[in-house]
């Protein structure tokens, strides 16, 4: 982390959301940083197999708005899904564990980076195909409805999925039938190579999805707290029977579009641009302008999280190898892989 | 025994599972009343379990399909009704990659009580998109359990499981059965997955036989039976779990098997059938295994094209009367 003070915080600290909120905010949003740097260390080292697609640039958007939720609200995420489930509050020592192939992985090592899910804590799973979880957080809502609960589905996705035809299925049905899903548009301003800009004539997405009667909103996907207060007001809105919501926040993926990429497709102006609007960076600027985090309180934080962190890739490489026959298991709740009945 | 159709059935086994459970709703295009979806299995429901539990779609298939198996992970249990399963390529994302794969990839956290209800199948000129039978597609799907019943009995027994089980099933039904009659008890049974049924006894051949084509195996046994070949029909009913032992037991008893099923040959479920045979009944058998299949063509419209690639009685019945003379 930068020592780097951020200048010009004039405008004062925000009443509508607490110190503990913000810092809980910031610690998360380094948490989830740090842990996409250890992955991509030891991924380069040849520890971890598989893709690995990093959101470096974009943890303000999942954090802002899982500081929204309740422990019973639901997400979906991506392939690009570390920030999200973190930000729900998967424990990193698990997904450690996942992406080292353990038994103690959240998925018991069947998942990996782009699938990691933890059904307790409402976080549904990452889809790796592309616009695959909208159609069904459309369902995660009607079931919520039906049973008379209380609870909302956050769906994130990409930019890249605005293309897709399930995302104009499940904005139409989710519209048609007022389900309390908040559709949560990370746009990182490319589908892997493909620049956002290129993808529509006029891009405008909140335009596009108010003609399914879905109110949206647009934010600098680069702070936190914006992200929250429109994160806040579509999820209450939902809650309280509103309907679906929709949130564009513009972010950008620091990386490429997974470990290997060089990225040659991104300007490196643009790059070195989107560096200095770096989320965390300007958060931290934040609580020290308005005394709500010292220097020495600071280091200490990023010292606790690099100790979170290193448990954790302790914690996984300590924890047993998922067995290689249990790659037939859990495929049914009644039958085994061969379609006999399961005993008990 | 009261005699009720395969559509009647059907809907007997959705009404009472709604009823017995209120989790359990239906989701669809034109399913509602006054409609009451394409081949009128769920006329009338809408009337008694209203809109909210009988809810009707825009032609929207990765949406509702998708919605589906949202509702399914919250502990919902959805029956979608794809109206063909012909367009069923409009929702394969939700079936094959979500639907099927979500309990396996996190571990066995989730579980999908779904099912889809689909027909397929030719015989009414409905041309290359709207009369295939594409069950191998999901028998090939690890993950997917596939039911397709023939007769009214098993369709009422084993959609009353399929919705009780935890698992997403593909429930694939014909639609030239549904004004087929037959024995369907009133009092309640259900039939479990993966239990084959021998349709009829007979010592000189095995002829395995899915939907449809079951009866058309059981007349064409008929036929034999009065040239003095004996004929035994075994009816998977499920496909996946695929019931191995009665097969194999019957293809013992009588050293012959043709496998039959409307699909195209190439790649179709009877070439699953012929492996597990050739594996497990190596040395019982006398003859060469035979598939009386569609040819590998799509389903063209003419009527007189339609018969040609069709299987019916005669042809199953041309193929083992070769088999048993020794001419094949």
């Amino acid at each position: 982390m930068s020592a780097k003070k951020t200048e010009g915080t004039t405008e004062a600290p925000p009443e509508d959301i607490t110190r503990e909120q913000l810092l809980g905010m910031y610690r998360r949003m380094r948490l989830i940083r740090a842990f996409e740097d250890k992955a991509k260390e030891r991924f380069e080292a040849g520890e971890i197999a598989g893709f690995l697609h990093l959101s470096q640039g974009q943890e303000a958007v999942p954090v802002g708005v899982c500081w929204a939720l309740g422990p019973r609200d639901y997400i979906t995420s991506t392939h690009r899904g570390h920030g999200d489930v973190i930000a729900k509050g998967c424990e990193v020592k698990r997904m450690f564990a996942e992406l080292y192939g353990r038994a103690t992985g959240y998925c018991k090592g069947k998942g990996g980076s782009m699938h990691i899910a933890d059904f307790s804590q409402g976080i549904i799973g990452a889809t790796g195909i592309v616009s695959g979880s909208l159609p069904t957080s459309v369902g995660i809502g009607m079931g919520i409805k039906q049973r008379g609960g209380g609870e909302v589905v956050v769906c994130f996705f990409g930019d890249g999925a605005t293309a897709e035809g399930g995302f104009h299925e499940a904005l139409n049905l989710a519209s048609l039938w007022q389900v309390p899903v908040v559709f949560v548009c990370q746009n990182n301003l490319y589908g892997l190579s493909q620049p956002w800009e290129k993808t529509a004539y006029k891009c405008d997405l909140v335009a596009r999805v108010a003609t399914y009667h879905i109110p949206g909103e647009c934010v600098d996907g680069m702070d936190v707290i914006a992200v929250h207060r429109a994160a806040r007001k579509a999820v209450e809105r939902a809650r309280s029977g509103g309907g679906p919501g929709f949130i564009e926040a513009k972010t950008y993926r620091f990386l490429g579009h997974y470990v290997g990429d060089p990225a040659l497709y991104m300007p490196a102006e643009e790059r070195e641009a989107w560096r200095k609007r770096d989320a965390i960076v300007k958060l931290r600027g934040q609580l020290l302008a308005w005394g709500y985090l010292t220097e020495a309180e600071d280091e200490a934080m990023g010292a606790e999280v690099a100790a979170e962190i290193e448990a954790g890739v302790e914690y996984a490489k300590a924890s047993p190898l998922a067995a290689p026959e249990t790659a037939l298991d859990e495929l049914y709740v009644h039958f085994d892989y061969l379609g006999d009945p399961k005993r008990g | 025994m009261r005699e009720i159709t395969y559509r009647d059935a059907l809907r007997e086994a959705l009404r009472e599972e709604m009823l017995r459970d209120e989790s359990v709703f239906l989701i669809g295009e034109d399913i509602a009343d006054p409609f009451g979806s394409a081949y009128k299995v769920t006329l009338g429901l809408s009337p008694e379990f209203g809109l909210d539990r009988v809810i009707q779609t825009p032609i929207s298939e990765q949406g509702f399909i998708g919605t589906a198996v949202g509702a399914a992970l919250v502990g919902r249990r959805p029956v979608a009704e794809l109206m063909y399963i012909d367009f069923c390529t409009m929702a394969m994302d939700q079936i094959v990659n979500q639907a099927a794969k979500i309990r396996y990839m996190s571990g066995g956290q989730a579980k999908v009580p779904l099912v889809i209800r689909t027909q397929g199948g030719m015989g009414r000129s409905s041309a290359a998109q709207h009369a295939q039978s594409l069950e191998a597609w999901f028998v090939h799907t690890p993950g997917l359990l596939v039911a397709m019943p023939s007769t009214p009995y098993d369709a009422k027994g084993l959609l009353k499981t399929a919705i009780r089980l935890d698992d997403p099933v593909i429930f694939i039904e014909h639609k030239l059965l549904y004004n087929t009659k037959g024995p369907v008890p009133e009092e309640e049974y259900t039939i479990p997955f993966g239990v084959a049924d021998v349709k009829r006894e007979g010592r000189d051949c095995t002829v395995v036989a899915t939907s449809r084509t079951v009866l058309m195996a059981l007349e064409a046994a008929e036929v034999l039976e009065r040239e003095g070949i004996s004929v035994e029909v075994v009816d998977p009913r499920t496909l996946f779990p695929l019931d191995v032992e009665t097969i194999v037991a019957s293809v013992k008893k009588t050293s012959r098997l043709v496998v039959v099923h409307e699909a195209v040959e190439r790649c179709g479920f009877g070439a699953e059938v012929v492996a597990q045979v050739a594996e497990k009944a190596y040395g019982y058998v006398d003859a060469p295994i035979v598939r009386v299949c569609a040819p590998s063509v799509p389903a063209p419209f003419a009527r007189q094209m339609e018969d040609y690639v069709m299987v019916d009685a005669k042809k199953i019945a041309d193929r083992v009367r070769r088999l048993v003379r020794g001419e094949i």
